[in-house]
């Protein structure tokens, strides 16, 4: 059984900068990572960031991992990386069982920061199965951290920042989209994002949705349709698209699973992406001992995760005695940098998610 | 359909190998993920569901969905999405839900 103050499961954005935030404190950290590297969804964001500049805005995605690495690399040995290494479970008396390279690891931490990301959402329609339909992150993983089109003729259903970014990098990797469709009447994305890929020649087509994929064994052809205002499709209204490749970017849903295992109170929170644990300010969960950050807790991005991740691994060290002179200091910089990040109209609906989860 | 140039990134590849599919031979990159390799040589049929025997690709290409599942060198239901390459990799369709020995 191997010890640690703070297992922290996911080594994404989330997770660094909460092993970053709670060793600094003083304690000792483990992070998990299922993958090879750590970094989490940031290894394919070939774009530059938004947000502030403590949340590296302007930096490109790809380029922060190596950020947060250099600042964990001069903790020493306060920090361990268990790399390919998926926890499977969380037990009520604390212990969590991994997995790695075929060997079945326990590890008993004092506490546990979850930091597990979120998974892609799919879309309901006939033959939704067929090889060429793919998440927009896998494309995007494809494409930009393995260097492999993923086809020649792309349609992207949904067009919130996600689909109007891959589509932008499909456009840079040499592939041709045909057209952006979203069933909600106005572009959910940015407008810097949306207008890079219009002027480039793409069609973004509101109110419009997906109406049948066609293929035997492969994706050839897909069907769309219009919606009228009572997002009923309008007869009469189908287009045919050619193409090989249809990227589903309709939002992601939290990878809560070890939540549930360890009997975390959930709350439904469709402006959070799905279910969510309760938690405090502290982002400690109903279960003590047990903290979240980062998509896991409530989809939003990378900036508010990084933020996030901070805020949990200072809290949980400090719960565990670990704290430093700065540590109210840095707490408050933490709840203020959030409260800007959600401030304004973007941040509506995240503002509304939370108040129904932080007690 | 491999990036050869790309405004961004450049592509750090292993070395070249050769690995089976179905039997016939194939060649991909040491470390990338098989399904890579596989869509790389136009390969999106990964497998057919048991039940309706409807084609299966990818979905996810992180390990979190399982529509990827093939046997690798005998081993059945491997996620071949997050599963690296390496040299002489038998990879075949997977038939039925296979056995854990
Ligand atoms: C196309 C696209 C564009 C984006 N653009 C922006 C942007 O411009 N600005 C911005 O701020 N955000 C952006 N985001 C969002 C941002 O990438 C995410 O919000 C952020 O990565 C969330 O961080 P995280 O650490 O919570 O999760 P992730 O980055 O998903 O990391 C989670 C990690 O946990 C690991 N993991 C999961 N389960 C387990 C397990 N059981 N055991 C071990 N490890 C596990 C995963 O492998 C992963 O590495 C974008 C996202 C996408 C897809
Ligand atoms: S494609 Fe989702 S697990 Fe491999």
């Amino acid at each position: 059984m191997i010890k640690t103050d703070i297992a922290i499961v996911g080594g994404g954005p989330a997770g660094l900068c909460a092993a970053i935030s709670a060793a600094s404190q003083g304690a000792n950290v483990t992070i998990i990572e299922k993958a090879s590297n750590l970094g989490g969804q940031l290894i394919k964001q070939t774009h530059m960031f938004f947000g502030s500049q403590k949340q590296y805005a302007s930096t490109r995605g790809i380029d922060i991992p190596d950020i947060l690495m250099n600042e964990l690399k001069k903790l020493g040995s306060l920090v361990n990386v268990m790399l390919d290494s998926t926890v499977l479970g969380l037990y009520e008396d604390g212990v969590l069982t991994v997995e790695q390279n075929n060997k079945y690891i326990k590890i008993k931490p004092d506490s546990i920061i979850i930091a597990t990301g979120a998974s892609e959402k799919f879309l309901a329609f006939p033959n939704n199965d067929l090889p060429g339909i793919y998440g927009a992150g896998a494309v995007q993983t494809l494409m930009n951290v393995h260097g492999i089109k993923p086809g020649n003729k792309v349609v992207m259903v949904g067009a919130g920042n996600i689909g109007l970014i891959v589509s932008y990098q499909l456009l840079q990797a040499g592939i041709e989209v045909k057209a952006i469709i979203d069933a909600a009447p106005k572009i959910g994305g940015y407008y810097v994002h949306a207008s890079k890929v219009r002027r480039m020649g793409v069609p973004i087509l509101t109110s419009h949705t997906v109406k049948y994929a066609h293929g035997k064994e492969v994706l050839k052809k897909v069907t769309i349709v219009k919606l009228d205002n009572n997002w009923q499709e309008v007869p009469g209204s189908e287009i045919d698209i050619d193409a090989d490749v249809m990227c589903i970017s309709v939002g992601l849903s939290p990878l809560a699973e070890l939540l549930w295992q360890v009997g975390c109170d959930m709350i439904y929170v469709p402006e959070l992406g799905g279910h969510v644990p309760v938690r405090n300010q502290e982002l400690e969960t109903s279960v003590k001992g047990v903290y979240v950050a980062g998509d896991v807790a409530g989809v939003e991005e990378a900036s508010s995760a990084m933020v996030e991740g901070r805020l949990a691994g200072l809290c949980a060290a400090k719960n565990l005695g670990y704290a430093k002179e700065n540590f109210e200091e840095l707490k408050n910089d933490c709840i203020e940098q959030l409260y800007s990040l959600r401030s304004g109209p973007v941040g509506e609906k995240i503002r509304a998610g939370l108040s129904k989860v932080i007690v | 359909m491999r990036i050869n140039e790309h405004p961004i990134l450049s592509f750090t590849k292993g070395k070249l190998v050769k690995f089976t599919f179905d039997g016939k031979e194939y060649e991909g990159y040491e470390g990338e993920p098989i399904a890579a390799a596989l869509h790389a040589a136009g390969i999106k049929v990964l497998g057919h569901t048991h039940e309706l025997g409807r084609p299966r690709g990818f979905y996810c290409a992180i390990g979190n969905c399982s529509s990827c599942l093939m046997t690798v060198n005998g081993e059945p239901n491997v996620r071949v999405c997050v599963e690296k390459l390496k040299e002489g990799m038998v990879v075949e369709t997977q038939k039925g839900r296979g056995e854990l020995k």
